[in-house]
């Protein structure tokens, strides 16, 4: 029989997280967390942050694999991973191109419609677009053509940062305020009423595969970045409280959006289940949340693993791959 | 069924097979209904508000290098004499450890009292050891008069805006607190007038007037003599317990120190020290003067809340008090700030865009920035961040939601080459946002009100 990757030693992993992004804080969480779980199963962990002492950490440690839990721009967006592919570290997770389509939700969202998934109809604009046009009759065609309630946010950021729901004209300039304070471009896109769940997909070595869905019902109503980190603001039910064939459908679109946008090891793709019961995308992340609070590490649990046992399986898989130099695939 | 740790079993016989029946999931999954926190039904009242901030989050990049951070409200200690203080602690470890490193009186060392009252000359007041209770940093000192005298409901008139550390602790008594206007001189004692009236016919029960009278956080205005005087004056009409928050009136640039409010009355007065801005803060050693009524039942608090103020601390503290020339240390450190506030106030004057408005302290180490119309701090900030600047938003510093046309900007602790470097960066994300604000138009809520939100400014520790 063909040996497994759960047959080789662990190596030493550098859990990356901090960085610069609007995220750190998550991202420091996140990263502890990781480094827990690896440490419970016997691991050797070197925690770092991403500055310009990382190539040097890295040099040192030969062997080592990088476990990247980096949230928001410009670590999210695949640059990171860029580079370590280019150094020839070997990493947990997707490689950098794919990042960089996955984290635009823009862009993500059009790869992802173009497979056949539902997604909310969206517009994403650069504020200069508003300014050449004339905002008020830009925003009024928007309003047309998408109409309320509508969701605002910015099309390169997590954790909901600079999100929101619009449901009256008089609040869409503020909206896009708020959303242009993360970013240069903003998303606007069609509010779907439903049943937010989540799902996670993560390849511990034989393939792909999908955890139970998550279902995320934030105290408030609104999942934001309070609902998110504050223990308790938030009820989450695993599996999601759905029929088993809404299940299934959240499931398959999970691991279409997994496999479309050319993702890797682990992702969690974001859903409505709508009052048709049918799953819309909302985004895919590729360094998924790891926090107390986060989702993933629950679908890790309901499916009967740890998660200390997760990422020792996507280390040990991450390692057998090694370190060779990605290559983008042709489009 | 509620599980011990906060997880209710709950598999609806309908759908048992619901949720993704996957890879692990061909057996029965059994439904995890969590809020994962299992406590979040005993918290007490007084703790729903602590929750996780986006903007407090924005903090932690601040505390990068590459970020310049006009944020935090961190003394800057660079030039203490180490050397010196390395001496003295190990004199102290040898001669008098058994005494340093074991329990204290809960009201404090008499040996700290007594040079309390040294430096409380600075200040012309005249006090004795005696009513002196020594806490943890002044922090904790409010934390205990507040404690002390107010009651959920009651009402604590503030400066408009006031010292966020202390609307965190006014909100954990769950007072209401009720914000007065401020002039160049600082608080207003018409506005004050108008102020408790008001809460008067409205039935409202007004325990004390908190002020910060020297280069206030964060507005960095100061009351004149006179005006304190006014101050007092309103007090004493309306019977009103004036507490003094003081941690800065050693660090004026230009003149020696005005007489604190309490050199002019010992009854009304309730005084907060602090060593952390004039020695260090790591020795968390500050103090409240208090009428010999209210000290006693201090001394009662401090001894439930710590047993004794950490007596090491105090010791140390003493012992530099002694040995070193801690007046022209402090004369070191106010030319340091003072290099800095300049430095700050000439970055605004080049890089701040038209229709800005600053204050210019005469110490202390805060510049409070009024922005032109239509900006507003609060949502401004991630942008801040991304140009690698960081303040604190004028929401902040108002329990009521009020003050996103204003930031506050710390000049303490960067150099002074990175406080211009710093309003630079700030002055492009203000033109930048200016000309967001321009293509939204004025239907952009301006000066919004925010909900009722505390703690979004940095750490004690962040720079």
């Amino acid at each position: 029989m063909r040996p497994t990757a759960e047959d080789d030693p662990t190596p030493t992993v550098v859990v990356l997280s901090g960085g610069l992004s609007h995220e750190r804080d998550v991202s420091l969480r996140s990263g502890r967390r990781v480094s827990l779980a690896l440490r419970s199963r016997g691991v050797e962990v070197v925690e770092s942050d991403v500055d310009s002492g990382l190539v040097d950490l890295l040099g040192s440690l030969p062997d080592a694999v990088v476990f990247p839990v980096l949230h928001g721009e410009a670590r999210e967006d695949g640059a990171q991973r860029e580079g370590l592919a280019r150094l020839g570290v070997p990493f947990v997770g997707s490689i950098g191109s794919a990042c960089r389509v996955a984290f635009d939700k823009s862009i993500a969202t059009t790869v992802v419609a173009e497979s056949g998934i539902v997604t909310p109809s969206q517009v994403a604009l650069p504020h200069e677009v508003f300014r050449e046009l004339g905002a008020k009759s830009l925003m009024a065609a928007l309003a047309d053509q998408i109409g309320f309630p509508m969701m605002v946010k910015p099309s390169r950021s997590g954790s909901a940062l600079g999100a929101s729901k619009v449901c009256l004209p008089e609040e869409l300039p503020s909206a896009m305020v708020g959303a242009y304070a993360y970013g240069q471009v903003a998303v606007i896109e069609q509010f779907i009423a439903g049943t937010e769940v989540t799902v996670t997909v993560a390849d511990r070595g034989p393939g792909a595969a999908t955890l139970p869905a998550v279902e995320i019902r934030p105290e408030s109503g609104v999942y934001d970045y309070t609902a998110r980190y504050t223990a308790g603001a938030t009820r989450f039910l695993c599996p999601a409280e759905i029929a088993a064939d809404v299940a299934q459908a959240c499931a398959s679109v999970a691991r279409t959006v997994h496999d479309v946008l050319g993702l890797r090891d682990i992702s969690r793709t974001d859903l409505i289940v709508d009052t048709e019961g049918r799953p819309v995308f909302l985004e895919a992340n590729v360094a998924p949340g790891m926090t107390e609070t986060s989702a993933v590490p629950l679908a890790i649990e309901a499916a009967g693993w740890s998660l200390g046992k997760m990422c020792t399986d996507l280390v040990r898989v991450a390692a057998r791959r090694g370190g060779r130099v990605a290559v983008d695939p042709v489009p | 069924m509620r599980h011990p740790w906060g997880v209710t079993d709950r598999v609806p016989a309908d759908r048992r097979l619901a949720g993704g029946a996957t890879e692990a999931g061909s057996g029965r999954l059994r439904r995890r209904d969590t809020r994962l926190d299992s406590y979040v039904g005993s918290y007490a009242a007084r703790t729903h508000g602590m929750t996780a901030s986006a903007i407090r989050s924005l903090f932690a990049v601040a505390n990068r290098p590459e970020v310049v951070s006009l944020a935090g409200g961190m003394p800057n200690i660079s030039d203490l004499p180490l050397d010196v203080v390395a001496a003295s602690l190990r004199d102290l470890v040898t001669i008098d450890g058994q005494r340093a490193m074991q329990y204290g009186p809960g009201q404090g060392e008499p040996v700290m009292r007594e040079a309390i009252c040294e430096v409380m000359k600075l200040e012309e007041i005249s006090a004795h050891p005696d009513d002196v209770t020594v806490t943890v940093g002044s922090q904790q000192g409010l934390d205990l008069v507040t404690r002390l005298f107010c009651d959920p409901g009651d009402v604590v008139l503030c400066e408009a805006p006031s010292y966020v550390g202390a609307l965190g602790v006014f909100r954990a008594y769950q007072c209401e607190v009720s914000h007065v206007a401020m002039d160049t001189h600082g608080l207003d004692p018409t506005a004050l007038s108008a102020a408790l009236s008001s809460l008067e016919q409205a039935g409202k029960r007004v325990k004390f007037l908190y002020t910060i009278p020297n280069f206030q956080n964060p507005a960095g205005v100061s009351q004149t003599l006179q005006r304190r005087a006014e101050i007092l004056e309103v007090a004493r009409r309306a019977d009103l317990l004036v507490v003094e928050d003081n941690p800065y009136g050693l660090l004026g640039f230009d003149d020696d120190p005005l007489p604190a409010i309490r050199s002019l009355d010992g009854e009304r007065v309730v005084y907060l020290g602090s060593f952390s801005k004039t020695f260090a803060p790591g020795f968390r050693v500050g103090w409240v003067l208090a009428p010999h009524a209210v000290r006693d039942k201090l001394v009662l608090a401090q001894e439930s809340a710590t047993l004794c103020p950490p007596t090491f601390s105090q010791f140390a503290v003493s012992s530099y008090l002694q040995n070193h020339d801690w007046r022209g240390q402090i004369k070191v450190f106010r030319e340091m700030y003072r290099e800095r506030r300049d430095a700050m106030l000439s970055g605004l004057a080049e890089h701040m865009p038209a229709g800005t408005s600053w204050t210019v302290p005469g110490g202390g180490f805060f510049v409070w920035v009024t922005l032109p119309p239509g900006l507003d701090s609060h949502a401004m900030l991630p942008r801040a961040v991304t140009a690698r600047v960081a303040y604190v938003p004028g929401t902040a510093f108002y329990a009521d939601g009020f003050g996103s046309r204003h930031m506050r900007l710390s000049y303490c602790f960067p150099t002074p080459e990175r406080i211009i470097e710093g309003t630079r960066r700030l002055g492009e994300v203000l033109q930048y946002e200016a000309g967001v604000l321009q293509t939204f138009g004025t239907d952009v809520e301006a000066d919004t009100v925010r909900g009722d939100r505390l703690y979004e400014a940095p750490g004690a520790n962040q720079r």
